[in-house]
């Protein structure tokens, strides 16, 4: 697992001696977590910090007649109850939409909603007092008069002209449409063998982090600046929208993200009340905290998936696969989020589909509708489960029409490991892949002839298990094309700056971010092996927008890619730096010289020549003994960013094993297997614990979790009892494998690794649930897989 | 998700807390594990003036046999019965059950008495007592009571205490020699209330049963001791006898709809788990045909 990128020496920065590439080292973070000195949001507490709450609309879509919250507001401990309208004053409304999703439209927001509400759960009016109990007290005695109004919250007639249109000045209920026609499709299904079509249905789902979302604001109206504390994914992002809507310029915004509870993509958006909370600092001239509790975590946390798909697959008797078209339907609530917009899932799942295959014939349609639900939005894999789940259960179907093996089948139609760089029918470039290689490697660790006697000989038995295998496509690494096309100020670059301090300790301060998934131990061990010094001296220092570079943060499978790629070039230069300070004070030369374990050493014959701490001695204190025309520059920045290809796509390949008890409808995740793409390998166990995490949030997709709304937009089950979130207890063991192509776009050769596991858990389960009911005729495309959807298709009840 | 602001009374003995309990009547509530009373609170789904706090009244913990009889004091946790030997010995059942409640951490704290109390009719606690015969012994300002488990539970969260009582014990006949139990239920996930379970206790002789208690769970407004055991008793069990009895459940069952199923699934897993039970306890694997559907 050990890149292999010769540099112009016949070795790569990072092949070097005592590297931390490719090796389990400890995370630096662990202790100061394990010890509770994490610093979360939820935690912190400022001098005069008051608490707001928000009391949310019990209505999906309703007019507010009006708020009498005039006994809230003498309540003892209330420091104010603040409106939609008197907030306008201080925050000006938003509109989710971006120039490269041509057609997409979507209506202004308010940070608290202003006459109208259009889910059940957004903000209507905001209590401000000494306590969070307080406000909740108060909260009770505010009177709200609401007009209820019809609501739209079926996606499948959300367009039909008798259906209310929820923003008038749009005109319909259709946010967003894109149409994709490759190849010859029609002709492809005419001269095919066989056609195959299902329609897919996802369920609507959430993140539920652990932390719930969290800020403090702290308006200094003294330095007319506001500090934000927030568990966020993009502090440089919050930082642009904030000052943006509160009329102040970004200069006089600071970001800080310390710890975060867990993310999923759900931290990378901007929230109205996280807007509305700013502007109360603002307005109140004091720091004011918002904690979601968990009920408004499930009603405001942005939602994902929830999709209807329709698909169809040609092929021959031969098992080649000529055609795929799909037509997809998602309903992403009553506004576009904002700034990443709600039309990205759907766009994702036209650009993905059939992706792993060598078929160009390819038709797409999606159609994104607004409803009177919670809003929707990018969570962890967007649109790859959709994606990933619509093409692999065609591939499987097919499979069984014809006759054929569902890896046989893969084997005869996946892109061949030597036909790169080649593109998508949607026009995604792919610079190297390896589904091949990933899919043999699979199916000797899954032990796959084996398996399938095992299951024979079981079905005797009348035990009935199955097999699912889903390969899979993975957008990492994104560039400029993400966002920053689009009009939003999402940086896609990322900067990381190295010094050497006194005592030749290392401060490295980085422009990703960390919720877990371990950007500062990777930073570090980057560090730490392109410099030559040991981890211990490396202090990585992250979230927060006046004392980091400028950048992206982490989303989208990026932070290892392109943060460590920044950081790997900037350690290169202070590496460089050094050396010459070194060659100045040992008389030599620098490229005769090297850093290994934290000293100066010959590159001849290894031997030690002088601590790193002697060199900053020198350098900082007597500088005077320097020669002459010497200025050591002991920091050194670098910035970088994705420009070859748009995004650097990774592949893999997973596999489920489970068992269905066909009386009662459950399943039994037996075994789960994955063998994953991402290149360069920085730290094994971070790359697997995020594919294991990721492939339990798409089993959790799989089986369990689903927001459930009734036909009168209300969210029913917004807690953690009915809510089912995968636990231990169901989990089957995940064993993972890799195969490593490195990306050649940057000298890291690292891609991304955090969602592959979301993108295929899912549709390996599905395929395994529909294998295992193979003998009964039943065929499932509908998750999650409940014990009541199961035992309905085998018409049991 | 912060409680409303409500006193806090910890009783130093039974009087003490039935004496608060008579002066707050219906505007406290007993605080034993606080698994169930915490997050309703914290929802704000109740909101007592007054908690009162048994925690601390040691003559209500703890596990004893007297006579034919298994004692259990109210404020017993759900991991004392699952460490319990007599528990094990005397009443096999809620061994078996006790690992079905919930989690390890809500074990640690979440008592007997309370779950009787609490009385949500997915529980396991309050169908075993119906299957065990088990009498629940309350005490109020009149003195004692003792109250057959099968007239204990009255509905959803609701039971035959009245507000100034307390749940003091529960009372179990020790599992009569030769007795085998059964016990399982469908949960979408360890730990969840169950979807449908089952809780049996059989005397079997020569192969037919000579006593059997079948207490079902989640399919109804209360755990029901089904009388279709009776057809069960005394005859040798067929395939078609069984699916007669099969059928005849579905009649007993008053299932309700929610997100984990409908009526119709209900009535289906319960005849599962009969067949499944049946089969179980004759060792007749033969009689678990599969033919419930
Ligand atoms: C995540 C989770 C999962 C759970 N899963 C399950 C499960 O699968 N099965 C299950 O059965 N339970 C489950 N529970 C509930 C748990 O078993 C509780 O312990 C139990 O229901 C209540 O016991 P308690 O001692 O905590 O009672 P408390 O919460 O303290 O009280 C519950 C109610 O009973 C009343 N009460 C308590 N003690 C007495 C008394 N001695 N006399 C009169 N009234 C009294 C209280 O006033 C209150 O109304 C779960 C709980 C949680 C948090």
């Amino acid at each position: 697992m050990t890149p292999t990128r010769p540099a112009a020496d016949g070795l790569s920065v990072l092949d070097r001696p005592n590297s931390y590439i490719g090796k389990t080292v400890p995370r630096p973070n662990l202790d100061r977590l394990l010890q509770g000195r994490g610093q979360y949001v939820s935690d912190l507490e400022l001098p005069r910090m008051a608490h707001v709450v928000f009391l949310r609309s019990p209505y999906a879509h309703a007019r507010i007649a009006a708020i009498d919250a005039d006994g809230a507001r003498r309540m003892p401990g209330v420091i104010a109850v603040v409106t939609g309208r008197e907030l306008e004053a201080v925050i000006t409304p938003w509109v989710g939409v971006l120039a490269h999703l041509k057609g997409l439209k979507s209506a202004p927001q308010s940070a608290i909603a202003i006459d109208r509400v259009c889910w059940q759960g957004e903000a209507i009016a905001a209590v401000v007092a000494t306590s969070r109990a307080i406000a909740e007290d108060a909260m009770e005695q505010i009177a709200v008069d609401y007009e209820e109004l019809e609501a739209v919250t079926d996606m499948r007639t959300a367009l039909d002209p008798t259906t209310p249109v929820i923003h008038g000045s749009l005109g319909d209920n259709l946010a967003f449409e894109r149409t994709h026609n490759a190849g010859d499709v029609d002709r492809a299904f005419f001269e095919s063998d066989t056609v195959v079509e299902a329609e897919f249905v996802f369920g609507r789902h959430t993140g539920v982090t652990l932390e719930p979302r969290a800020v403090v604001a702290d308006w200094n109206a003294a330095e007319a600046r506001l500090t934000i504390y927030q568990g966020t994914q993009a502090p440089h992002m919050v930082q642009n929208i904030a000052a943006l809507h509160l009329g102040l310029k970004e200069a006089q915004v600071r970001v800080v993200c310390k710890d975060v509870g867990g993310s999923f993509g759900i931290k990378v958006h901007i929230y109205a009340d996280e807007m509305a909370t700013y502007a109360l600092s603002k307005l109140l001239r004091r720091p004011v905290k918002f904690v979601a509790d968990r009920v408004e975590s499930f009603n405001t946390d942005i939602h994902a998936r929830d999709h209807r798909c329709k698909g169809r697959i040609a092929v021959k008797r031969d098992g080649t696969i000529t055609a795929f078209e799909i037509d997809d339907l998602t309903g992403i609530g009553p506004y576009s989020m904002y700034p990443r917009t709600s039309a990205i899932e759907a766009n994702q799942v036209v650009n993905l589909v059939g992706g792993p295959y060598v078929t160009q014939n390819y038709r797409a349609r999606t159609r994104v509708v607004f409803q009177n639900k919670n809003v929707m939005c990018q969570y962890r894999a967007v649109g790859h489960p959709i994606a990933c789940s619509v093409t692999e259960g065609l591939v499987d179907l097919a499979a069984a029409k014809i006759g054929m093996d569902p890896a046989e089948i893969r084997r005869r139609n996946l892109i061949a490991d030597d036909a790169y760089p080649c593109a998508s029918p949607s026009g995604m470039r792919f610079e190297r892949l390896s589904h091949h290689a990933s899919l043999a490697k699979l199916l000797q660790m899954m032990n796959y002839d084996a398996l399938r006697a095992e299951q024979a000989a079981s079905r005797v038995r009348n035990i009935h298990r199955g097999i699912g295998v889903a390969s899979f496509i993975e957008v990492t690494n994104p560039s400029a094309a993400f966002y920053g096309v689009g009009g939003a100020k999402i940086s896609s670059q990322d900067g990381v700056a190295v010094r050497l301090d006194a005592q030749g300790s290392v401060i490295c301060q980085t422009s990703i971010t960390e919720q877990g998934q371990g950007s500062e131990s990777l930073t570090a061990q980057i560090v730490g092996s392109v410099l030559g010094v040991s981890m211990e001296r490396v202090r990585v220092i992250l979230g927060d927008t006046d004392n980091t570079p400028y950048g992206g943060g982490t989303w989208a499978s990026r932070g290892a890619g392109i943060g460590g790629e920044a950081a790997l070039q900037a350690a290169k230069v202070l590496r460089g730096n050094i050396l010459d300070v070194a060659a100045a004070i040992l008389q030599s030369k620098p490229a005769e010289l090297d850093i290994v374990s934290d000293s100066i050493v010959n590159t001849s014959d290894g031997a030690q020549r002088i601590e790193l701490s002697e060199l900053a001695r020198i350098v900082y204190f007597r500088p005077d003994t320097l020669p002459p025309g010497i200025q050591p520059e002991l920091m050194a920045t670098r910035h970088f960013v994705p420009r070859q290809y748009p995004f650097a796509f990774t592949n893999g390949v997973q596999a489920s094993w489970l068992e269905v008890d066909t009386q009662t409808g459950f399943v039994k995740l037996l075994k789960h297997w994955v063998v994953e793409d991402c290149g360069t390998i920085i730290n094994p166990q971070l790359v697997d614990e995020q594919i294991r995490g990721g492939v339990v949030q798409g089993l959790g997709a799989a089986l369990f979790e689903k927001c459930i709304y009734d036909e009168r937009g209300q969210l029913t089950n917004a807690n953690m009892a009915d809510y089912l979130v995968p636990m231990s207890g169901e989990m089957p063991d995940i064993e993972i494998g890799h195969v490593v192509t490195p990306t050649l776009e940057t000298e890291l050769g690292a891609k991304g690794a955090g969602e592959a596991g979301t993108a295929g858990a899912a549709a390996a389960v599905a395929n395994a649930v529909n294998d295992a009911l193979r003998p009964f005729g039943a065929i499932i495309t509908e998750i999650p897989l409940t014990p009541q959807v199961i035992l309905t298709a085998l018409g049991r009840i | 998700m912060k409680a409303a602001a409500f006193a806090y009374a910890r009783a130093t003995s039974v009087v003490n807390a039935l004496e608060l309990l008579a002066v707050h009547g219906d505007k406290a509530k007993v605080l034993s594990g606080g698994q169930s009373l915490m997050p309703a609170m914290n929802l704000r789904l109740l909101s007592p003036d007054v908690v009162i706090d048994i925690c601390d009244l040691a003559e209500l913990r703890g596990i004893v046999v007297k006579g034919n009889v298994l004692v259990i004091g109210a404020l017993t946790r759900h991991v004392d019965l699952q460490r319990s030997a007599d528990v094990a010995t005397y009443a096999p059942l809620l061994r078996d059950a006790i690992v079905h409640v919930a989690h390890p951490a809500i074990r640690n704290r979440g008592t007997i008495g309370g779950s009787l109390a609490h009385a949500d009719p997915a529980s396991e606690l309050p169908a075993c007592m119906v299957t065990l015969d088990a009498t629940i012994v309350v005490r109020g300002p009149g003195g004692e009571r003792r109250i057959a488990a099968t007239e204990f539970f009255k509905g959803i969260y609701e039971t035959a205490l009245s507000p100034d009582e307390l749940l003091v014990a529960v009372e179990l006949p020790i599992a009569p020699a030769g007795s085998t139990c059964f016990f399982q239920e469908f949960a979408r996930r360890h730990g969840d209330y169950a979807i449908v379970g089952l809780a049996a206790q059989a005397v079997v002789k020569d192969g037919t049963f000579a006593n059997l208690r079948l207490g079902f769970f989640a399919v109804g407004d209360r755990p029901l001791l089904a009388a279709v055991a009776g057809k069960l008793i005394d005859v040798f069990v067929t395939p078609a006898s069984l699916a007669e009895a099969a059928a005849a459940l579905v009649e007993e069952l008053d299932p309700h709809e929610d997100q984990q199923g409908s009526p119709a699934m209900r009535r289906h897993l319960a005849k599962v788990l009969l067949l499944r039970c049946v089969a179980a306890l004759l060792a007749r694997p033969e009689l678990d045909t599969g033919a419930a559907g």
